[in-house]
């Protein structure tokens, strides 16, 4: 099977105090941040992993794993961490962050897919800054493929995959026909979440994402990464979305001890006005 | 700050680090350092993260890469683990397997080594006696070769990791007196005659075990023995560096621990209707903290370029890194227990146990007079 993943770095959340926005709250600053993968991505390229292997012997490929982000080459450091977790190849389509929106990124991913030619878009449901769960969705409905959002198990069967996906009281399994746009949960990485053919269904992987050994990251190091101009897969660059405003959220203001429960409900009647 | 040495793999190799020892080690610190043991398991946990064998050549089962990486993963499994006797306890074979892969045979290495670095047999080095420890040539442990076998008699102490000790690697006296008369051999656990007589109590360092080992007409192959007979003296000599580079980075690391729990407790402490930070006195300790750890960085980083690149002052270097670097540790610890008041002399507090395990530096791996010794000597003075 040949899985493309789609990635975007995000400020790493750890150091969301770090996040300031320009004086004119016309954007986020970006200049000094550290940056992660989106946790999301990084389940998808690890079930990516477990799809295109037997579980018992990770390190004979099975299939080809392709990384994508959208970014400038700082952005590459992102795609060999990939690489060095066991993605094949990788892509950078070369952009800045601000000139990108949910719908771009779908639409140069489909280009990206014409080209690739991938049995199976594998993505995170959202990433976790702008949280706007989209891409994988416009996606699947530009190439006209079948979609499972939030996949929380994968199975591969001839040609298809069993997705379950967890819901209100219990889970629902799907089987969606390959070629398709899967996004996944983050219970995805779990020991017995994803079976590809090979791997036996008594198999349980080491839960969350797999380390990468420093043999790994010296080989992803001549992994082949190439970068392609956005224009080239998206003549039309313009943007869906406008952002008109950042604003930080209200500072917290320092509490109070009360001494008891009378005082407390005192407050709350009336101070806070609440009860 | 990224020492200046450092590339990208090694940035990686430190997130990968950390995300280990956040997962694995953090959430159990303060119970295995009460329990004085962490499981043994957790070398298997952390050989298949790619951890145990940094440093060590691909061909035995090892990642590759030099004591830069080592250094460096090791570093963030104390940041990010906060219990630096685990990772020294998963780190013994450190000690035990150079001499093994510099001065052993194509079989020894592949009999020994591989098993380690999968994290399935723990390994140990043991040199110190009770009657010798800074004098190394003066050990007494005898090994008498009797037909294809050695029958060693005599005893070791404070051996790291020994009361697990799946093989150790042990100094004992083939020959005359003084260090032209010593060999090493590996003694693998079960071997009649070899026995743990004491898991020893420490002041720090507690979820590390450190043994003392008593070896009666214990009979080893001498298909064990590592290295020509009576040449033992320079295969623990020839682990000196890393060893020093290794034990200053350690020291780095507890230090610069130290300094990051000091510079968020003085942020939130209050005293006298204001953060303790707000104290110009507060500000100007942590100012020097991190100033001493800032220049034992700086000379570790030196040193490491210049002992990959050959250069002949490695030793020298060496030692007066591990000197600058327990130097700081001890400093920093000292004052972040300050910083941290009555809190800091309390169990369960980071400080505390960094404060403890800190003690261990200026003793262990050559004493700070004997780093003294040396440089002098190097000086020729
Ligand atoms: C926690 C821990 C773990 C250890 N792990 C191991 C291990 O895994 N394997 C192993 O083989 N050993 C190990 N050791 C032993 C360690 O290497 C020795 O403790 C160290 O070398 C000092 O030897 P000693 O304790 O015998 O002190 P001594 O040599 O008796 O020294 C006592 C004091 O005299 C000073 N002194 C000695 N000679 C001189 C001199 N010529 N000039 C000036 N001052 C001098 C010393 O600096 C020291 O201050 C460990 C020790 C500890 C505490």
């Amino acid at each position: 099977m040949k899985i493309l993943v789609p990635l975007k770095r995000v400020a790493d959340p750890d150091n969301a105090n770090k996040i300031k926005i320009a004086p004119d709250g016309a954007k986020i600053d970006t200049t000094g941040l550290e940056w992660k993968p989106n946790p999301f991505d990084e389940y998808a390229v690890e079930a990516a992993l477990r799809l295109t292997e037997n579980g018992a012997t990770p390190k004979v490929r099975g299939g080809e794993v392709v990384v994508v982000t959208f970014g400038p080459k700082e952005a590459d450091t992102t795609l060999r961490q990939m690489l060095a977790t066991g993605a094949d190849r990788a892509v950078r389509v070369d952009t800045t962050d601000d000139a990108l929106d949910g719908s771009l990124v779908a639409r140069a991913l489909k280009a990206l897919v014409e080209r690739e030619k991938p049995d199976l878009v594998l993505m995170g449901k959202q990433a976790v800054d702008g949280d706007s769960n989209q891409v994988g969705q416009i996606l699947a409905e530009l190439l006209g493929w079948p979609m499972a959002t939030f996949a929380a198990t994968l199975q591969e069967e001839a040609g298809a995959l069993l997705v379950g996906r967890e819901v209100d009281g219990g889970v629902i399994t799907l089987r969606v026909k390959l070629p398709a746009v899967v996004t996944v949960d983050l219970r995805i990485v779990a020991p017995t979440s994803v079976y590809s053919l090979a791997t036996a269904r008594t198999h349980k992987y080491a839960d969350g994402v797999r380390f990468s050994a420093l043999p790994a990251i010296m080989a992803a190091k001549k992994k082949p990464l190439i970068e392609v101009p956005l224009a080239e897969l998206s003549p039309d660059t313009s943007l869906r979305i406008a952002y008109s405003k950042f604003e930080p959220p209200p500072v917290r203001k320092a509490g109070v001890k009360v001494p008891d429960v009378a005082v407390l409900v005192d407050k709350l009647v009336n101070e806070a006005k609440v009860l | 700050m990224t020492p200046l040495h450092e590339n990208e793999e090694h940035a990686r190799l430190r997130a990968e680090a950390r995300r280990f020892a956040r997962t694995e080690i953090r959430p159990h610190a303060d119970a295995w350092e009460e329990d004085e043991e962490f499981p043994r398991e957790l070398y298997a946990r952390a050989a298949a993260a790619g951890l145990i064998g940094i440093g060590y050549p691909e061909a035995y089962g090892g990642g590759g890469g030099d004591v830069s990486h080592a250094i460096a993963a090791s570093e963030e499994m104390i940041l990010e683990g906060t219990s630096v006797g685990t990772c020294v306890g998963l780190g013994s074979h450190g000690i035990a397997l150079p001499p093994i892969l510099k001065f052993g045979t194509e079989e020894q290495k592949q009999r020994f080594v591989p098993p380690v670095l999968r994290g399935e047999k723990i390994a140990a080095l043991a040199i110190t006696e009770p009657a010798a420890g800074s004098d190394v040539a003066g050990i007494a442990t005898r090994a008498v070769r009797d037909g294809d076998h050695y029958v060693i008699d005599g005893s070791k102490t404070f051996i790291t990791s020994g009361t697990r000790a799946d093989l150790v690697t042990v100094a004992v006296r083939t020959g005359g007196a003084g260090h032209a008369g010593i060999s090493m051999i590996v003694v693998e656990r079960g071997t009649p005659g070899f026995s743990v007589t004491r898991k020893l109590a420490k002041t720090g360092w507690w979820a590390s075990d450190t043994a003392e080992l008593a070896f009666e007409s214990c009979r080893v192959p001498a298909a064990n023995l590592i290295g020509e007979e009576n040449a033992g003296f320079y295969a623990i000599m020839a682990n000196f560096v890393t060893e020093r580079l290794y034990l200053a980075s350690n020291c780095c690391a507890i230090s610069e621990l130290a300094y990051r729990e000091s510079v968020s407790w003085a942020r939130e402490r209050r005293a006298f209707g204001k953060p303790i930070a707000g104290f110009q006195v507060t500000r100007h300790k942590l100012a020097d903290m991190a100033s001493s750890i800032a220049a034992a960085r700086a000379l570790l980083s030196d040193v490491v370029v210049r002992f990959l690149g050959g250069d002949a002052s490695a030793p020298k270097l060496a030692a007066m890194a591990k000197n600058v670097a327990t130097d700081a540790c001890s400093f920093v610890c000292d004052q972040a227990v300050q910083i941290h008041g009555g809190t800091g002399y309390m169990r369960g507090t980071v400080v505390e146990r960094l404060f403890r395990d800190a003690r261990l530096y200026p003793i262990g791996g050559g004493t700070r007079e004997i780093m003294n010794e040396i440089i002098a000597k190097l000086e020729g003075y």
